[in-house]
């Protein structure tokens, strides 16, 4: 296949969907980790952000309201930082008043993303991240339409411990299944809780429930991320959470996370 | 006719839809002329038998939010539960979030089938006074996901809102998936001649929530439903040990709190973070039975009085707004 007939993702070498079937289980939020730690060890990132009636990317990168600009090659990326190693499509870009409801039926939400994919010059990344709304509906078969002339290698599903959440990721694994779409593996986040006080861990929102979905489902377990205030504190300020707290257990658990997922892309 | 015609092609834009007949994916349908000349964007008849249906409905209300994964399916079920205590009154709670179901499990109803009667599809009864609608029960295996788009989610809400035979009800809950989009759309399009009396927004305290809450309010008011109240969720967690309080999900923008002083909305109430509180929905048991003197039941109950409260002093018009 030539480049002009892959388009845009021409240079991309690796796609990657994040998904899960629930929402708030932190697919933003491992979305940005995921891309900073992959910046950090040297890699040219892309997050393409598909949720269209809640975007989160844009303010967890702190890259606030920026123009999105045309040029030959379609619409320019909003790079995160000034060495442009991290780029992002939103449609947070696109809105003149961020509480500006997005309220589209399937169809417009389809063409849309449909431009996203096709029409954002992208340029060179090692990798690109698909960030997705919860579900298994019009944005996840957009996307994969989409990008059937490029490869996906495959997707990271999310998960909170608790059944209620393994509960709609099992349907979200069937969904991968049906269209074809690898599964990288499973993270599972918000996985415990230590007091910053006297250090005692709780289970807010159980425990285990990822890596026993994975067991059930043959699939690989990414690991556990804890439920930590440092995170979701640096994400409301749009901070890199992974340069401020290198020694900290999500710190490690995110690491641990990304080297897993690179050694599948390489293999 | 239905949404999306059975012989329609894959992409169907529906036919109530500004594209119907318009779009590239109408060509070659057999009702492509029909939708083209507008006689299939008439008023949806199913508007007005779902009026009639519910007029034997009380009180409607809809738990909403920008966000996932604030807890909209843990206080739907709640708020039922709590409403069903009260022997004399018939509660329904009707689910529809089409791709990722968690009442039947919230409500401890796995495994059971929907049947149908003369009168219409049965809900699954809770409790005598207390039945449940959710396309969980027409699923066969819990790995079945439901891979529709638009047009097919907005049939199913339509079903439900019609073929369900519910009965005589004083409340009847709708939960939502996060979002502003199809199925947000039909439920006010189908429940606008029978009327809403009002939202119930829930939030988490951060930012990366509320921003997802203001459109949801936006939306609202877009549409015209009134909104009874925010209700702040996962709100400070009190560690079992030492019982210092920790902000996991930070209000670094000032919480709902000041989100509701900024849009003049009323805060119903803050829940703090209970594990408990999801122990009980994996569980299928009510929160509220099982550890009835926390701080998070005794919040929920007081919020839940004021949705009362608010129902009492408010009536639906027949007209659609």
């Amino acid at each position: 296949m030539d480049s002009s007939e892959k388009g845009s993702l021409a240079q991309v070498k690796h796609v990657v969907l994040v998904l899960s079937g629930k929402g708030g289980v932190g697919k933003s939020t491992i979305t940005t980790e995921l891309a900073l730690a992959l910046v950090h060890a040297g890699k040219k990132v892309g997050i393409l952000d598909v949720d269209l009636c809640g975007p989160s990317i844009p303010r967890m990168l702190s890259v606030g309201k920026p123009e999105v600009h045309q040029c030959d090659a379609g619409w320019v990326p909003v790079y995160a930082d000034p060495q442009q190693k991290l780029a992002i499509m939103s449609i947070g870009f696109l809105l003149e008043d961020s509480d500006e409801a997005v309220i589209w039926r399937g169809p417009k939400k389809t063409a849309l993303i449909g431009q996203f994919v096709s029409d954002v010059a992208w340029g060179e990344l090692d990798i690109l991240l698909v960030d997705t709304p919860p579900g298994t509906s019009d944005e996840h078969l957009a996307v994969l339409e989409n990008l059937r002339k490029h490869r996906v290698d495959g997707a990271v599903l999310v998960t909170t411990p608790q059944a209620v959440s393994t509960g709609d990721v099992r349907r979200e694994i069937t969904f991968c299944k049906k269209t074809a779409v690898k599964i990288l593996g499973i993270v599972e986040n918000m996985s415990g809780f230590v007091c910053p006080h006297c250090s005692e861990c709780s289970n807010v929102f159980s425990k285990g429930g990822g890596e026993e979905l994975a067991k059930l489902t043959g699939s690989v377990f990414l690991g556990s991320v804890p439920l930590d205030p440092l995170l979701t504190a640096t994400l409301e300020e749009g901070r890199d959470f992974l340069q401020a707290f290198p020694e900290s257990s999500t710190y490690t658990a995110i690491s641990q996370i990304v080297n897993t997922v690179l050694s599948s892309l390489d293999a | 006719m239905a949404d999306v015609p059975i012989d329609a092609p894959e992409h169907c834009p529906g036919t109530s839809s500004d594209q119907a007949g318009k779009s590239s994916a109408c060509q070659g349908c057999p009702n492509q002329n029909i939708c083209a000349s507008g006689a299939a964007k008439a008023p949806d008849p199913a508007i007005e038998e779902i009026r009639q249906k519910l007029t034997s409905v009380n009180h409607k209300i809809l738990v909403l939010s920008g966000k996932g994964g604030v807890g909209k399916s843990t206080f739907s079920a709640h708020l039922s539960h709590a409403l069903a205590s009260d022997d004399s009154k018939e509660v329904a709670l009707l689910d529809v979030d089409i791709c990722g179901p968690s009442i039947p499990k919230i409500m401890g109803l796995e495994g059971e089938q929907v049947h149908q009667s003369g009168s219409g599809w049965s809900p699954v009864y809770v409790e005598d006074n207390l039945a449940v609608m959710s396309i969980g029960f027409l699923l066969s295996s819990p790995d079945d996901a439901v891979i529709w788009r638009g047009p097919k989610k907005n049939g199913m809400i339509k079903q439900f809102l019609r073929d369900v035979d519910w009965g005589e009800l004083d409340y009847l809950i709708v939960d939502t998936p996060p979002g502003t989009s199809d199925e947000h759309l039909s439920i006010v399009q189908y429940l606008s001649s029978a009327g809403i009396d009002g939202a119930v927004i829930i939030t988490t305290p951060q930012e990366v929530s509320l921003q997802d809450v203001r459109k949801e309010i936006r939306f609202c008011i877009k549409v015209k439903i009134p909104i009874i109240g925010v209700i702040e969720n996962m709100s400070g967690f009190v560690c079992p040990k030492c019982k210092n309080t920790s902000q996991i999900f930070p209000p670094t923008t000032g919480g709902a709190q000041r989100m509701c002083e900024e849009l003049n909305l009323p805060l119903l109430g803050s829940v703090p973070l209970d594990p408990r509180i999801g122990k009980s929905c994996d569980e299928g048991k009510s929160f509220l039975n099982e550890v009835p003197d926390s701080p998070a039941a005794v919040a929920y109950e007081n919020i839940v009085q004021k949705i009362r409260d608010y129902c009492s002093s408010h009536t639906t018009s027949n007209n659609p707004f």
